[in-house]
């Protein structure tokens, strides 16, 4: 029972995580509960058909398909966190200042809230359709029971949960005017971590070369397995044995959104 | 001018051809070869065969790899090149019994 909540508590903690940062950063956004809903949902819906389709998704492009359908999915997330950003760059402070209920912004925050569910949707169902997997490989094998398996899951799947929810929970504490600056920069680290990924897998499937391979070695000093180490995997793309080309691709996706946040924000009157 | 266009084409096929290719199989929820030795400082397409009707995780941190295998199917996993050492790798739906090693040399 242990061993199957444990590794569906780390399937879950990406999702939980990205969703309690997301969840924290469109807090007073007209529907916001409802696109997260649905953003979960579909993301359910999508990761059963995801793991049913495993061997077909495999068997495309020479046997690396599973590679570059990760990838995708990483680069869509990559390309609407940093329009997130950008787009919270020229809005928040707006929102923030007005009760977050004049038209447009309620207009525009539809359409953010919208693109929102659907990067939460394909979160969900990157580690969703890998727990699947995970749960139907324990419930076909040897031995284990129906019940520890399922008892298992749920405990993995509450803590997974939980932890997104104390993140989201101590960000919702944090006073308005820092509020923005710290869910940008945790959006930031997390959307450069996810471009890292994505290079990893176009590395994995021979489409991209790896550079330097490794480009340095922290293992010993801050291991993948701590849980430190896990932690900042998650939340700012650590690596202890980096490719090159992953850490060319966080470097410049951290930069793009930066630049991109600096150049959309709206002037201060006096500035003009 | 057409010849050196066709001659850079054919730059591609040919270091794919030179990728060392590699095999090893999963049975029972049990790497075979659990010890795999290869050449240091070269490129390696490790394909995996999972003779077991559940699908497995290839997954090693030494590596940075991780790859989902379907029941009963192949994966191709490209890994390297490596200098000279040990990388331990395992399967994360079976922790237990699904470990391996591969050695560069």
């Amino acid at each position: 029972m242990i061993g199957s909540a444990v590794i569906v508590f780390r399937e879950t903690l990406e999702a939980a995580l990205l969703i309690g940062i997301i969840a924290a950063a469109t807090r007073g956004l007209i529907g916001r509960n409802f696109w997260l809903g649905i953003g979960i949902g579909a993301g359910l819906v999508g990761s059963l058909i995801v793991a049913g389709l495993t061997e077909k998704i495999g068997e495309l492009a020479e046997g690396t398909g599973q590679e570059i359908f990760n990838a995708t999915i990483l680069g869509i997330a990559v390309l609407m966190l940093g329009w997130h950003n950008i787009w919270m760059s020229t809005h928040g402070r707006e929102m923030a200042a007005q009760a977050k209920s004049v038209g447009h912004a309620v207009k525009t925050g539809q359409r953010e809230m919208s693109a929102l569910a659907i990067l939460i949707a394909l979160a969900v169902l990157r580690e969703g359709s890998e727990t699947a997997l995970f749960l139907y490989s324990l419930a076909a094998g040897d031995g284990t029971s129906q019940v520890s398996l399922i008892s298992g899951g749920l405990l993995g799947l509450a803590g997974g949960i939980g932890v997104g929810w104390a993140l989201y929970a101590g960000l919702a504490r944090i006073p308005l005017r820092h509020f923005f600056t710290v869910t940008s920069a945790l959006i930031l680290f997390l959307a450069a971590g996810l471009a890292g990924q994505m290079a990893r897998f176009l590395v994995q499937g021979d489409v991209i070369s790896p550079l330097a391979s490794p480009l340095w070695d922290s293992s010993s000093f801050l291991p993948m397995t701590s849980v430190l180490g896990n932690l900042l995997h998650l939340l700012a793309g650590y690596e202890a044995r980096p490719t090159g080309m992953q850490a060319l691709f966080y470097g410049l996706t951290f930069i793009v959104i930066l630049l991109g946040m600096r150049w959309s924000r709206t002037p201060s009157p006096q500035a003009i | 001018m057409k010849n050196l266009a066709f001659a850079f084409l054919l730059i591609p096929a040919i270091s794919f051809g030179a990728d060392l290719e590699m095999a090893i199989s999963i049975k029972d929820h049990q790497f075979n070869p659990a010890e795999l030795k290869v050449p240091a400082g070269k490129k390696i397409k490790l394909i995996v065969s999972n003779l077991d009707s559940t699908p497995e995780e290839f997954e090693s941190h030494q590596l940075n790899r991780e790859k989902v295998i379907a029941g009963n199917a192949k994966a191709t996993i490209y890994v390297g090149p490596l200098s000279p050492g040990k990388y331990t790798f395992w399967g994360e739906f079976h922790e237990k019994t699904a470990r391996g090693v591969i050695v560069a040399e």
